[in-house]
């Protein structure tokens, strides 16, 4: 079964009078453990897509099953316990907490999973030591590298053990080495801890880290194919 | 909805960076609830003054006047004219059920001398009755016995001020004294009052039988006639029956006619002190919402402020969506950082309160009373103003499209 299905899936936009389609009939399905690269120019609809996939918004028309769950007709508080449970967002900005310690960054999502006390410290501790930063949990987030930031980010996608992980733009802020060594971190995530990876970037050497490689153009998928290896 | 304990760490961290901000915020609750409990402890000071001259003068005391009298179609004041008795005064007691004691007095003021003191006071000839009619107590001797009334007998019961005065430090029961050259034994003294409403010292006073003191300190005084007779009701709800009860007796026994005027005036001092206590009691609650009004300020100020937080903190509301904060976390956090900001500005407004009140007490003399109920008022109303004011700011918070928060710059 997918883990990710979406049928016909469109969502337009009305500006005044005219709509704007954004995506259109995107019908497509990804599978557990898959590592998927959504490439496209801006305007193409992949951060449109993003935002379906994310659950952070909802489709015009169609439908979007998340492992196995249609995602359409819920409500905020419903869509944000989704976003909890199942999805693990990595922003090209990190969006990390300001002033708050790496540790209490990657706790955060057990705090609005009703994880409490040592579990909650326990399981953050472990995120972060997968992610090589231990010892650097009470380290603020302007006292870290990028690298390093975007890593406590990484570390705060996988410590709720969401099936997904959403990378929009993961490298877009860090220069060639340290993006070399987050997308190997990526492609063993995808292999050690079989986590499902999708990534969006407009950058083929980034895209050719992944597996299949979906592009967008103006609304409509049109490409999808697999990375030979 | 997530846990109230690390919200309130969360809300300290987000006030302590802007240290300055919040401090100036917390201000406006500050001088409210500060300005509340101080103007309550003036109102409640005030009031309770009160109380104590209406428990000094004696509760539920009546006092009856002789009428005026008119010569010529000029009404002279009250008391002009000699009307009542010391039989009136032993009638009321006797006849009014309402009333449970009575003193008829015949005062004059007259000079005093023990050895080689003198000193100026005021000579109240009346009965036992006295000392139940004024709530009054003895230190020390004892009180007039009905025998003291009908012999006339030469002894009197001194006031503090007065003992003072005249003996200093030394014993004065059973020494004599001389009223207007009268020597009288000293039987007893009274327990300290204080001073009266007016400023009048109530223990500069010298208590002799009434029969003593028509025959020999009044002077051309009719015989059997007093200048007032106190009456004491029996609780504060007999008091407008035993008026009612004295008028009708008085008019009985004076046999004015149906369409006469009284020929006495009843006057219910404990009924014009509640007053006074009613008005000091609605000034402390116009100071009290005056000084609300303060606070009330303070509030806005907080919504202010938590209205500008939440802009600039717009892009981590978006990451706490975007990671699973449902509305009411959201609006939870942002609630109980108003609530903070007010609750910290609440207990600084009330050592602010305390102080102040204290500090007004020794500038202006005024008594001021600090109660537990305006502190845990005051405490209370600043947390109200917390959530009512952090309300509106937290919905908009929770509002927010977490797509545009997550991109905000």
């Amino acid at each position: 079964m997918s883990l990710i299905e979406t049928k016909n899936l469109s969502k337009f936009y009305y500006v005044g009078d005219n709509i704007v389609r954004a995506l259109e009939n995107i019908s497509i399905s990804i599978a557990a453990e898959e590592f998927v690269a959504i490439m496209g120019p801006s305007g193409s609809g992949k951060s449109t897509f993003m935002n379906l996939i994310g659950c952070l918004d909802q489709q015009t028309e169609g439908d979007y099953l998340l492992d196995g769950k249609s995602i359409g007709k819920l409500n905020k508080d419903e869509l944000a316990e989704i976003r909890n449970q199942k999805i693990g967002f990595v922003f090209q900005g990190f969006n990390l907490l300001p002033r708050t310690s790496a540790l209490e960054n990657v706790e955060l999502p057990l705090l609005y999973n009703h994880i409490m006390g040592k579990e909650k410290k326990q399981r953050a501790l472990q995120a972060l030591k997968k992610l090589g930063l231990e010892g650097r949990e009470d380290h603020h987030p302007n006292q870290l590298s990028g690298g390093q930031q975007q890593r406590v980010a990484i570390a705060r996608a996988l410590v709720n053990n969401a099936p997904v992980i959403l990378a929009d733009e993961p490298t877009g802020n860090l220069d060639t080495k340290t993006s070399t060594e987050i997308m190997e971190l990526f492609v063993q995530l995808n292999k050690d801890f079989q986590s499902t990876i999708i990534l969006v970037t407009h950058e083929q050497e980034i895209a050719n880290f992944s597996k299949r490689i979906i592009r967008f153009l103006d609304g409509h998928i049109v490409s999808d194919q697999q990375v030979s290896t | 909805m997530i846990n109230i304990n690390s919200t309130f760490k969360i809300a300290l961290r987000a006030l302590w960076v802007n240290k300055m901000r919040s401090f100036l915020t917390m201000l406006g609750i500050i001088i409210g609830v500060g300005a509340v409990i101080t103007m309550l402890a003036v109102g409640t000071g005030a009031s309770e003054k009160i109380s104590q001259q209406i428990a000094s003068i004696g509760s539920n005391l009546i006092i009856v006047f002789p009428g005026s009298i008119t010569q010529g179609g000029v009404r002279m004041g009250a008391g002009s004219q000699s009307t009542l008795t010391i039989d009136d005064a032993e009638a009321i007691e006797k006849e009014c059920s309402a009333v449970s004691a009575v003193a008829p007095v015949l005062n004059t003021a007259a000079q005093v001398v023990y050895g080689n003191q003198n000193w100026a006071t005021a000579i109240f000839g009346t009965t036992p009755g006295i000392l139940r009619v004024k709530d009054h107590e003895l230190t020390a001797g004892r009180n007039f016995i009905d025998q003291d009334i009908r012999n006339s007998t030469k002894v009197a019961i001194l006031g503090q001020t007065v003992v003072e005065n005249l003996f200093g430090g030394m014993d004065p029961i059973g020494q004599i004294i001389r009223i207007k050259k009268v020597p009288f034994t000293v039987i007893g003294i009274l327990g300290p009052k204080g001073q009266s409403l007016m400023g009048q010292d109530q223990d500069d006073i010298i208590y002799i039988p009434v029969t003593t003191a028509q025959k020999k300190i009044a002077g051309r005084f009719v015989p059997g006639m007093v200048r007032s007779i106190m009456v004491k009701g029996r609780s504060a709800e007999d008091m407008p029956l035993a008026e009612k009860q004295v008028t009708d007796l008085l008019r009985q026994r004076h046999r004015t006619g149906l369409n006469k005027e009284d020929d006495f005036t009843v006057r219910n001092l404990t009924q014009m002190m509640q007053v006074a206590e009613q008005a000091a009691n609605i000034m402390t609650i116009l100071l009290g919402a005056i000084a609300s009004i303060s606070l009330l300020i303070g509030g806005i100020g907080i919504m202010n402020i938590m209205l500008v937080s939440v802009t600039e903190r717009t892009r981590e509301i978006g990451i706490r969506m975007a990671i699973g904060a449902k509305t009411w976390d959201i609006r939870i956090q942002f609630i109980i950082e108003a609530l903070t900001l007010s609750l910290i500005g609440g207990i600084l407004g009330i050592a602010l309160g305390i102080t102040g009140s204290s500090v007004l007490s020794v500038f202006t003399g005024w008594t001021t009373i600090v109660s537990a109920l305006s502190i845990v008022l005051a405490f209370g109303f600043s947390g109200l103003v917390g959530i009512f004011f952090g309300f509106y700011p937290a919905y908009k918070a929770s509002r927010l499209n977490p797509i545009d928060a997550l991109h905000y710059e």
